[in-house]
């Protein structure tokens, strides 16, 4: 008995040392909480920085497209238009490629290796720097699509959309660059949740005498969904916020035109034309502008997130 | 008795053969452009590299001459991406090790976690405008406006959930039985954690950590009103404080000048970003490939 409580007295741990593990701790949940505070902060800080432009313009702001540094008038509804316009139809470009290549890649069309290879190559792309892109849109593809673009307004004219005469940097060419800067994001999160599918559904299907494709689009694709899903709305998020490429390639005209052969602005790209020189007012407007481009990436991300958490696969 | 054997002709197979040949054509289209896009970079920039890219400074636009070289925004990139490192990973590591290590998946916890996607989905120019309006505007680093030092914060906010991220998957990933083997042997918590679960979780935070190094080095827009750009040499510690150049911000003033010279100077820039960046990439991916390998047997 006696020897049990010695044994027990050795036991007892150094002073310093409980103080160290106490340190420790709470040092790495200071640190941890750093994300919340930058978070907050970030929201705070733009908030703040765009009042003065929101108690001017309050919700006008989004719908006038006046851009007026010399008459001091700001609306933002040119940059916003052509955010949600570049990022949405460079989505629907991207989707039926990026999930047709996820479906390739999943599938047994051509052997393992070549697949893994194609699969390393598309995520690699996704490390090349967007200012890149932009390079190689100005340089190559600019003048490669030229003539495409004549002959889509010759022949598609009285469509709003290619309504006016191509010269140069346009919108199209935004959507165009955004699609390989969303494709690999979209191959990549559409494969891994097209493999996460159990195999004995597929094996279900083939057993009931279903079709290779019947099977991707009753059994595969549906369970797969949700994942794609969220991938679409990630890439969605990134197309909003994407600034080099973009800035560098859409021309940069904050004359409002419905036609995407015309040069346009987003959010981000006007910031980065026109953050350095900004004085007065117009910063303000432009921390407004900024604010919206964050609410508008913060929502699609947040639910992006809820939508993985609420049909997560279930298998 | 034919339904037995594959018949060519049945509308199924038919269809079948149609959706696969448009399975096919959709992933032609999305990888030939993306190939020939990576060749054009390298043969393009490939063919601009010079010896004294090196070493010079670059000409201000305007003579058409020589656009000189790009010594400062390598050093830039360089100094930049290890100041957004230095911030980033401590407090990432030290982060994720309370998510993996201590937080009981309570509410804070998974705010945390929460926070931590929100911000990797924030744009990287909302990260720059931050900065803009908490140093640049407020000259809060001891007077300097534009500086090295703000456009390193403005990274180092991107990087963040990148660190936290991979040091908390990296941690889980690690068995319980060797932290119950350490705790068992009367180690305690601290040293259980920087000496049996870190290290064993070492490869894959590493890992997880230098691709988001080799991402942020390619960022542009978090610096262009933040570390601004400078054409000149970086002589000693007091630059970290002024304008600072970087490779990526380089192309992108650059690729817009109507100058040839400048043009060149961009892809040749562009050259050596994309080529780092994929290697790194590539090395880090056979290494993960190589220690799954080794795992297995």
């Amino acid at each position: 008995m006696e020897e049990k409580l010695t044994l027990f007295k050795n036991r007892k741990r150094f002073g310093i040392e409980k103080n160290i593990d106490i340190i420790f701790k709470n040092t790495s949940l200071v640190l941890s909480s750093f994300v919340a505070i930058i978070l907050l902060g970030i929201i705070l800080v733009v908030f703040f920085q765009s009042f003065e432009s929101f108690s001017r313009y309050g919700l006008k702001f989004l719908v006038t497209s006046q851009w007026n540094p010399v008459k001091d008038e700001y609306g933002a509804f040119t940059a916003i238009y052509g955010t949600l316009v570049t990022s949405f139809l460079s989505l629907l470009l991207t989707i039926p490629l990026g999930v047709g290549t996820a479906i390739f890649i999943t599938e047994d069309f051509v052997p393992k290796v070549f697949r893994e290879i194609i699969g390393s190559f598309v995520e690699l792309l996704a490390a090349i720097p967007s200012v890149v892109l932009g390079l190689w849109a100005i340089f190559v593809m600019e003048p490669f699509l030229r003539a495409f673009f004549v002959f889509l307004h010759s022949f598609f004219g009285w469509i709003p959309l290619f309504s006016t005469e191509p010269a140069g940097r346009n919108s199209l060419l935004a959507i165009l660059i955004l699609v390989v800067m969303l494709l690999p994001i979209v191959t990549a999160i559409a494969r891994d949740s097209l493999n996460q599918v159990p195999k004995k559904l597929r094996n279900a299907a083939y057993g009931i005498g279903a079709s290779r494709w019947k099977t991707i689009f009753s059994v595969i694709l549906p369970a797969a969904l949700s994942g794609i899903m969220a991938g679409v709305l990630l890439a969605l998020g990134r197309a909003m916020g994407e600034t080099m490429a973009v800035t560098m390639i859409i021309g940069n005209s904050n004359v409002f035109s419905w036609s995407l052969l015309s040069p346009g602005y987003t959010i981000s790209s006007m910031l980065a034309n026109q953050f350095g020189e900004a004085d007065g007012s117009q910063v303000s407007s432009l921390f407004y502008a900024a604010f919206v481009l964050m609410i508008l990436s913060l929502v699609v991300n947040i639910f992006a997130q809820w939508l993985v958490k609420k049909f997560s696969l279930k298998y | 008795m034919n339904s037995l054997y594959y018949q060519k002709r049945l509308p199924r197979n038919i269809g079948d053969k149609f959706l696969t040949s448009l399975s096919v054509i959709s992933a032609l289209i999305a990888i030939l452009p993306l190939i020939f896009l990576v060749t054009y970079i390298l043969i393009k920039g490939g063919s601009q590299i010079a010896p004294e890219l090196f070493t010079l400074e670059p000409n201000p636009p305007g003579d058409d001459l020589d656009a000189g070289g790009i010594n400062p925004a390598l050093i830039g990139t360089l100094i930049i991406t290890s100041i957004a490192s230095i911030i980033a990973i401590p407090v990432g590591v030290g982060g994720g090790i309370y998510l993996a290590e201590y937080s009981k998946g309570g509410a804070f916890s998974r705010f945390i976690r929460f926070g931590v996607n929100v911000l990797a989905g924030v744009p990287s120019i909302i990260a720059g405008v931050f900065i803009y309006a908490l140093i640049v505007s407020t000259k809060i680093l001891f007077g300097s406006m534009y500086s090295g030092f703000a456009g390193g914060m403005a990274l180092s906010i991107l990087m963040l959930p990148t660190v936290i991220k991979t040091t908390d998957e990296g941690l889980k990933l690690v068995p319980n039985e060797l932290r119950y083997a350490s705790l068992g042997v009367g180690a305690s918590m601290y040293a259980t954690i920087l000496k049996v679960t870190l290290p064993s979780a070492f490869r894959s935070i590493a890992t997880g950590v230098v691709l988001g190094i080799a991402r942020a080095a390619g960022e542009t827009a978090p610096l262009i009103f933040t570390a601004l750009f400078s054409y000149y040499y970086i002589t000693g510690f007091g630059d970290l404080f002024y304008e600072m150049g970087s490779l990526s911000v380089l192309i992108y003033n650059f690729a817009l000048e109507p100058y040839d010279a400048q043009n060149k100077l961009a892809w040749a820039a562009s050259f050596i970003l994309v080529l780092s960046i994929l290697s790194v990439n590539i090395f880090s991916r056979i290494l993960a490939a190589f220690t799954e390998k080794t795992k297995r047997v």
